[in-house]
């Protein structure tokens, strides 16, 4: 009989998932920030014996296609480092009660608590773990080798483009530029041209000309070779895919992703070429990047509300948002650091640079662009965007008909938003 | 007492198998994203009659959801060229490992060995092969012929897909036809070869007719297999180039849970749609194999 009991009791225990003191991290990588997260995770754990924080590692993947699972099914980890926080903000619990000193939380992170919160809610849910920034990378040696000067400051998308295309053309190299397959990422290029992506009312709003106009100029250069067509046609759907090992493997002389992937370009990039960011190409409206993160959130199916209070308080200290941002070559969200100044620990005089080029880029945002991140149905538009111009790309669609493909996908997230 | 002894299996039947399929029922009737079901909402046929939206099904751009009509023409073609593909490539093979060859054991462990592989990882092998800078156009390089473009290309994608499944499961098909082969009675080949019957004619006449139930068998489970596609020509193709590979399984998979625009109820419609058709297909088997049997 007691052995059942024991066992009942141990049985229901686990299935809780949650021993008290038990904090579980999900985390992802774009660069070296898993290692520096372990570190400080180590530490988190050497002087908080009361808490067990262990980190899972995952893929990005399971990020953006298994925790949304995970947590509409009220499952999950106790904390996650997530990039689709406006979508999921209704996940998330609100930290208020369990901080040590809220007014710290907004005093330093408030500028970014709307991008992860549901609309109209003060709850304190997270804080982002990095700011990101869209923009180019230029492989330099490329274009030295081909006699092509850098566009300067102010060069559009079009001269860009040609620039790339002559460093292709001499260099032999598989494309002149590749653009991860991403709906945030094309969304900045359509909003420098102009394009509205937020109606009137907040709804989606259908694509305007220049948004029609990117997209078109975007599938001709798949067309005719200049875009790398291997990143866009190698998924259906809104499947993501980075063009990164494209650019490090020198592939392509020009690049546009985002700050996030100037750790991963300098550690693998090493020696083997220059390279330098070029923030973001212009358009007849700016030359805005698209402002985004990630956030390391609290999840509110957490059986340790408590816990999970103390390791995110101990994650936000200044101390801490500094020494992670600096080794992680990471952009902060933290006011103080920010205003303090950081140190970057590299020795790479390219990721210095990019860093300094995304800090500069911040200046040039549009008043759309730093909307985005707050606005939930972002990532509906985003997937619209990628699964019709990946078709458009393949060949399957003219882009005119990828356009009315588009609306009719906007129309029903915005259909959603109305309900 | 019989019913006593039925009973464990029945319970895990009812717990694995009907329960879900009637859980799927029920999400297929339901809207919204939500996860549980009592939060989501009752729309009847809705999802059915959105994937059912067409002007002209032949041409799945005409239709409300392009992709689920894209996904229905690419599974079904590629059901006919890999089952097709697979049966003569299975056939071949087990008439080759069943004559006198050396070695005969380590040339069926080798034809069998890619049944053993994760389907995942027969995905990642060939997709470094096919890639862009992988080892096939390398080797096209070398021999002074230009590099394909294996998985960018909607043509040679489709190919690569039919290709690779028909690679990692032939193995499997063969080993049942071998044993088909096998059990053919020696003396009527013998009484052939003393009537001086040409190899052709034996093959028609003797071991094809013979070999009839395994050749059922095979086709069924092929076909079945086929429709289901989904772990290696996901991992090789992600679907692309644009819908050129996305198959049924992705569809519902990606509608369901890997797009952010999540639909468990349309996804769920999709594959009652789909096991709809799979349960005609195991019937018509069903008749083929009575009718062998007469």
């Amino acid at each position: 009989m007691k052995t059942t009991v024991t066992a009942l009791l141990l049985g229901s225990a686990l299935a809780t998932g949650a021993w008290a003191g038990d904090v579980r991290m999900m985390w992802y990588s774009d660069g070296n920030e898993g290692e520096v997260m372990a570190d400080l995770v180590s530490r988190f754990n050497a002087e908080n014996p009361d808490i067990k924080l262990t980190l899972d590692n995952v893929a990005y993947q399971v990020i953006k296609e298994q925790l949304p699972i995970q947590l509409a099914a009220g499952q999950g980890p106790d904390i996650a480092r997530m990039t689709d926080i406006k979508k999921e903000a209704g996940h998330f619990l609100d930290l208020t009660p369990y901080l040590a000193d809220p007014a710290y939380w907004q005093t330093n992170f408030g500028a970014q608590m709307d991008w992860m919160r549901p609309d109209g809610s003060d709850a304190i849910t997270g804080f982002m773990t990095q700011l990101t920034l869209t923009g180019g990378f230029a492989n330099a040696t490329l274009f030295e080798q081909a006699g092509v000067p850098l566009p300067g400051e102010g060069a559009t998308w079009d001269e860009w483009v040609d620039a790339a295309a002559k460093v292709q053309a001499s260099q032999q190299t598989a494309a002149a530029m590749a653009i991860d397959r991403s709906g945030h990422r094309i969304a900045g290029p359509m909003i420098s041209e102009g394009a509205k992506l937020i109606g009137p009312d907040r709804k989606p709003a259908p694509l305007d000309d220049a948004g029609k106009g990117f997209l078109t100029k975007l599938i001709g250069w798949t067309a005719d070779g200049k875009n790398l067509k291997d990143v866009w046609v190698s998924a259906a759907g809104a499947t993501y895919r980075a063009g990164a090992d494209e650019f490090i493997n020198a592939a392509v002389p020009f690049y546009y992703s985002g700050s996030w992937q100037v750790a991963n370009l300098s550690e693998k990039i090493g020696d083997g070429f220059d390279w330098v960011a070029t923030g973001s190409p212009c358009g007849a409206a700016g030359c805005t990047g698209l402002p985004g993160g990630a956030a390391l959130v609290a999840i509110k199916s957490t059986k340790n509300p408590q816990d999970v209070g103390k390791v995110m308080d101990w994650f936000a200290r200044e101390d801490i948002v500094k020494e992670f941002s600096e080794r992680a070559l990471f952009l902060p969200a933290h006011k103080a650091v920010l205003e303090k100044g950081l140190d970057f620990k590299t020795e790479d005089p390219h990721a210095k640079a990019a860093l300094n080029m995304f800090v500069k880029a911040t200046g040039q945002l549009t008043e759309e662009a730093q909307q985005i991140p707050a606005w939930t149905p972002a990532s509906d538009v985003y997937a619209a965007l990628v699964k019709r111009v990946g078709e458009a790309m393949a060949g399957e669609l003219s882009p005119e008909d990828a356009f009315a493909r588009i609306d009719a996908d906007i129309a029903e997230a915005a259909a959603k938003v109305a309900q | 007492m019989i019913a006593l002894f039925l009973l464990p299996n029945m319970l895990i039947f009812a717990l694995f198998v009907l329960i879900p399929i009637g859980l799927n029922v029920a999400y297929s009737l339901t809207g919204g994203a939500e996860v549980f079901l009592p939060d989501r909402s009752f729309v009847g046929a809705a999802h059915y009659a959105r994937l059912m939206d067409c002007t002209n099904a032949l041409q799945p751009r005409t239709c409300r959801d392009d992709s689920f009509w894209t996904a229905v023409w690419n599974t079904l073609r590629f059901t006919v060229f890999q089952v097709s593909l697979m049966t003569v490539a299975a056939m071949i093979t087990a008439l080759i490992l069943n004559r006198r060859i050396p070695a005969k054991g380590l040339w069926r462990a080798v034809f069998f060995f890619p049944v053993l592989l994760s389907p995942v990882v027969v995905g990642l092998i060939w997709r470094w092969i096919l890639q862009r800078q992988g080892l096939a156009n390398l080797m096209m390089v070398e021999a002074g012929l230009p590099p394909v473009n294996w998985l960018t290309e909607r043509g040679w994608a489709f190919a690569a897909a039919v290709g690779v499944s028909v690679w990692a499961h032939v193995g499997f098909y063969a080993l049942i036809l071998l044993a088909g082969l096998q059990a053919i009675p020696r003396d009527l080949y013998e009484a052939a070869e003393m009537d001086g019957t040409p190899p052709a004619r034996v093959f028609w006449r003797i071991t094809l007719p013979l070999l009839m139930p395994n050749l059922v068998v095979v086709i069924t489970l092929a076909v079945i297999r086929a429709v289901q596609i989904f772990d290696e020509a996901y991992v090789l193709t992600g679907g692309g180039p644009g819908t050129a590979t996305m198959f049924l399984t992705q569809y519902i998979y990606e509608t369901g849970f890997a797009s952010p625009v999540r639909n468990p109820g349309l996804a769920a419609a999709a594959s009652i749609l789909m096991a709809g058709v799979l349960v005609v297909l195991t019937l018509i088997q069903q008749r083929l194999r009575k009718a062998e049997g007469r």
